[in-house]
């Protein structure tokens, strides 16, 4: 029942700070999602799942009860969590309850609204990572769009309209493409549910049949390829990455936050579930493709990056970068890679949620974020200033940062997977690592330029030090990042656990 | 114990109708709006009781009350649609209530509302091409009047006389495709044409009279090619009128041509003599829907888009007539009768919005909606509800209606049809998002400036959103009804 008790608190929650007047919103919508967070780590400390919850495991905290009856098929509620989905939990209501606070100084208007959507959108991506039914998770996938609209809608930047939109009708053109995908793959197998439990294990039985003339091994290539592409824009890989940039330079720091922290990792989430838990040997037959996808996303993305002025573009981009080392992971099929990469989600949503938080701080003072703008502030914001660069090194990939553990599990996974012939893997794992080095590029470049060297400030506005509960929220989430860095185990135990099934899939890890 | 007649809705709606009139002329002089609405309002209500009562109880739905002589049935089809009609019907004249308040002939509006309603609740249980013609006009007629009611309004005229004279040639069209039906067959009941036909030797009469029959329903349904009276009567008429006749109308329609071609023309013996009108309605179901879809999204009017947005509906419906080649048909054509009954909630809320802005006296355009949510952020709430559910987002049931019959058209094999509808939904999210984004992300023009709040299409709206977002997670009994009612028919 945790599960359940977390989605009708932060539900209602929403429901009342909608209806609270404007003055109190920020401080109940903050207390309101310490329940939930409270509720997680609880959930954490008492977590008793083995194995991977599609494969066999048996999960945690679940609950199945029928919802729809459609003649032959029933559609159930059935949520639960495993070792891949309680990390990502705990990441969203942490990163949910800072982003609120990051919120606090720069969302003037409209608060009660502002605040009521952020819990709206933390109960919907609660239940994407819990849903254990295809089409329950499906509801909760599409309703993460609605309060994201309207956030960066309404609170946004200059160009907010055309971003809300373009978020919108792109993603939900995705998801129509994976929908179709998937249903034609579940038409053809012998189960009359959604569960996705059954599904995997029909699929894995063989059971996919051929719908009308197409035999199953292309209709499993097509499915395939159809999530691939419907979860590709989600994460996003090169070249269906066109939106994030519009839609994260329009956004209010606290949407960025959510939209780099957790949403983005629905669609490595989904891709690891569906993609490379159901359909492993599709996935093997097409590594060579999907790897390529990968480095491209992280060279292309970090070139992009390198070539921005404004400090969110950078981040923005960079996410497109970080996110390629997952699809990497995920592809080399092996214990490091897969778990690094379900760790590198956990890790990028920490460590980018923070750079994001970092900018608005500078932001919120400086009211540019242009890099030429900008020099020598380190002065003025020494707390800010430090964490940012923390938090740079962090991307980069420092020892005792969560991104160092992440980004070196992915490249000792992907480095010795043989899921393609000869050194392939070996080699694309090279050339993606030279994505390290222009991170370091033009993370080090932008840092300097801002924070170190003679102060000088082309803005209007003083800079002075940052409101104290912005430091205190990029404090506590850098400490997080480096106590992941640390002792990454705390996550990465119940994650190998979890991966361990689907490596068995493929005969024990490649 | 005293039974109940079957037909008990629809004598109820008929007998409001007379109710009406006969209190208008006991006192002529007197304005009783109030008095005419209650009655109405009771009526539906009742109508709407009954037939969930019947639907909970099960009439019919094991062994159908065939009455007349075959000309009329009573099954879970007939009810479950009678209930959406007596919903819609409800709705309609709560909003009524407010809208006509300061027009001539009030009662004779409000008679006629429920007469067409009853003509509806008598083509969902037609079983015999005869009564099927004769409640398509008891639907029509008070309908043409009822667009043109605002008689001093140059729009509400001609879209009466436009709508006129397209339901006029429709009716034509649809009596002389019964007539080469009844060539072939012999018969007018439903069921025994299936058997008279499946042997005859006259297979091009017989094609095309069900090709006629067919465009017969395409007017009713405001389908391609018989949709371009849609736009005109919907714009032009009363807000309330374009509630009604955008849901209920159309969902009468659909349950005349569910009946007629799952029961007289079967798909397998039709197919057999080469009659394959599944073929047909799948071309018509990506035309319609499409046409509609792209249509909307160049409007600069909102009812208008709206208009063009309820002829893409009706192409998603038309799924599932266009899927029954599989082995789903009871799942397909139960998602259709789902859709039919949430798209009753989601968009006659919508036309009552607009309604409720005519009230107001907001222009037509989506800028003249700008900035609306600060004025009146109830109404906007819901609206938006009604946009994101008419779009297929997870806000309300319109999302599970239409899923559901994407996964019928992927089920029996018609990917290309899956996929077109599903890139026409993800287009209708552009255009319905501008509704939304004219609401609460733009800002407000300086004149914009609300006062009023009229109960009757305050409480419409709401209870409309209210029943399309509970159905989301409440949609078992739905699903159910529907589908149960839906496998009686094969």
């Amino acid at each position: 029942m945790w599960i359940e008790a977390l989605i009708a608190v932060t539900l209602l929650g929403a429901f009342v700070v909608l209806l609270a007047p404007d003055a109190w919103a920020r401080k109940l919508a903050f207390a309101l999602s310490l329940l939930p967070l409270a509720g997680s780590v609880w959930m954490f400390f008492t977590y008793d799942a083995t194995g991977n919850v599609l494969l066999g495991g048996s999960p945690a905290f679940a609950t199945k009860i029928p919802w729809i009856n459609l003649g032959p098929y029933t559609l159930s509620w059935f949520v639960g969590v495993d070792g891949i989905s309680m990390p990502l939990l705990v990441l969203t209501t942490l990163l949910t309850t800072l982003a609120i606070l990051s919120a606090w100084t720069p969302i003037d208007e409209r608060q009660s609204q502002f605040y009521g959507l952020m819990l709206f959108m933390e109960m919907s991506l609660i239940g994407v990572f819990t849903a254990l039914d295809f089409f329950q998770w499906f509801v909760f996938w599409e309703f993460v769009l609605v309060p994201m609209y309207f956030l960066i809608g309404v609170w946004g930047g200059p160009r907010r309209k055309y971003a809300a939109i373009k978020f919108f009708v792109y993603t939900n053109v995705a998801s129509l493409v994976m929908f179709i995908g998937f249903l034609a793959l579940v038409w053809t197998l012998p189960v009359n549910t959604l569960d996705l439990p059954a599904i995997a294990a029909a699929i894995h039985n063989g059971g996919v049949g051929s719908l009308y003339g197409i035999s199953p091994n292309t209709l499993k290539t097509a499915a395939f390829v159809a999530m691939f592409v419907g979860f590709a824009v989600k994460v996003p890989v090169v070249p269906f990455h066109t939106w994030l940039p519009d839609a994260h330079v329009e956004a209010p720091t606290p949407a960025s936050v959510m939209l780099a922290g957790v949403l983005l990792k629905m669609g490595t989430y989904a891709l690891l579930r569906f993609n490379f838990t159901m359909l492993p040997d599709v996935a093997r037959n097409l590594a060579f493709y999907i790897a390529i996808v990968a480095v491209v996303s992280v060279l292309y993305g970090a070139m992009l990056a390198l070539a921005q002025q404004d400090l969110k573009r950078i981040v923005a981009y960079s996410s497109i970068s970080s996110m390629g080392y997952v699809i990497l992971g995920l592809v080399a099929y092996t214990a490091y890679g897969i778990g690094g990469a379900t760790f590198q989600m956990i890790s990028h949503g920490l460590i980018s949620g923070l750079m994001f938080m970092c900018v608005g701080v500078i932001y919120n003072v400086a009211h540019t974020r242009m890099v030429g703008d900008l020099s020598g502030i380190a002065d003025r914001m020494p707390i800010t200033a430090g964490v940012f660069v923390a938090a740079a090194f962090g991307y980069m990939g420092l020892p005792l940062m969560s991104g160092f553990a992440a980004e070196f599990f992915v490249f000792v996974g992907s480095f010795q997977s043989t899921v393609l012939s000869g050194n392939a893997m070996a080699v694309f794992t090279a050339v993606a690592m030279f994505g390290i080095v222009i991170v370091a590029g033009y993370l080090l470049f932008a840092m300097q330029r801002v924070l170190f060297g003679p102060f000088r400030a082309d803005t209007d506005h003083e800079i002075v030090r940052a409101a104290r509960h912005d430091v205190a929220a990029i404090v506590v989430l850098v400490l997080f990042v480096v106590l992941l860095g640390i002792d990454p185990n705390i996550f990465y135990g119940m994650i190998q656990d979890a991966v361990r099934p689907i490596l068995a899939l493929v005969g024990g890890g490649l | 114990m005293v039974q109940l007649p079957p037909l008990t809705p629809q004598y109820l709606l008929g007998l409001t109708a007379l109710v009406l009139l006969l209190v208008d002329t006991v006192s002529p002089e007197s304005r009783k709006n109030g008095l005419l609405a209650g009655v109405s309002l009771a009526g539906s209500m009742l109508a709407l009781v009954t037939s969930g009562w019947f639907l909970l109880a099960g009439t019919g739905q094991t062994q159908p009350f065939v009455l007349f002589g075959g000309a009329i049935v009573v099954d879970g089809m007939s009810l479950f649609f009678t209930a959406i009609f007596a919903s819609v019907t409800s709705l309609v004249v709560l909003a009524s209530y407010d809208y006509v308040r300061d027009q001539a002939y009030l009662a004779e509006y409000y008679a006629l509302v429920l007469l067409a309603a009853t003509g509806m609740s008598m083509m969902a249980a037609s079983n015999s091409l005869a009564t099927v013609f004769v409640a398509l006009e008891l639907t029509s007629l008070p309908s043409y009047v009822l667009v043109a009611y605002l008689k001093h309004n140059r729009g509400s005229v001609e879209a009466g006389l436009k709508y006129f004279l397209i339901g006029a040639l429709s009716s034509a069209v649809f009596a002389y495709g019964i007539s080469l039906v009844y060539a072939t067959s012999g018969t007018l009941v439903l069921s025994d044409i299936a058997s008279a036909v499946s042997s005859t030797t006259f297979v091009g009469v017989l094609g095309l009279g069900v090709l006629m029959v067919l465009g017969g329903f395409a007017f009713k349904t405001a389908s391609v090619p018989f949709h371009f009276w849609a736009p005109e009567a919907y714009e032009g008429a009363p807000g309330p009128i374009s509630a009604f006749l955008s849901s209920a109308s159309k969902a009468a329609g659909f349950v005349v041509a569910f009946r007629v071609f799952t029961i007289a023309f079967p798909l397998q013996q039709l197919a057999g003599i080469g009659v394959d009108w599944a073929l047909a309605f799948a071309i018509l179901a990506v035309v319609t829907m499409t046409l509609g879809n792209f249509a909307a999204a160049t409007q600069e009017r909102v009812k208008r888009m709206l208009a063009y947005s309820s002829i893409g509906h009706a192409g998603y419906v038309l799924i599932g007539l266009a899927a029954l080649s599989g082995d789903n048909n009871s799942f397909v054509l139960g998602a259709s009768m789902m859709h039919l009954l949430v798209y009753g909630f989601m968009n006659t809320g919508a036309f009552l919005f607009i309604a409720l802005a005519e009230y107001w006296g907001l222009g037509r355009t989506f800028e003249d909606f700008n900035g609306l949510a600060t004025q009146a952020p109830v109404a906007c709430a819901a609206m938006t509800v009604f946009m994101f559910s008419l779009a297929g987002l997870p806000v309300g049931a319109g999302f599970l209606s239409k899923y559901f019959l994407f996964a019928g058209a992927i089920g029996a094999g018609l990917w290309w049809l899956a996929a077109i509808a599903a890139a026409n939904s993800a287009l209708s999210l552009y255009y319905y998002s501008r509704v939304v984004k004219a609401m609460w992300i733009e800002e407000p023009s300086s004149s914009l400036d609300i006062d009023s709040r009229p109960v009757g299409l305050y409480v419409a709206i709401v209870a409309a959103a209210v029943v399309t977002v509970l159905l989301l997670p409440a949609f078992n009994p739905v699903a159910h009804t529907a589908i149960n009612a839906a496998a009686a028919l094969f």
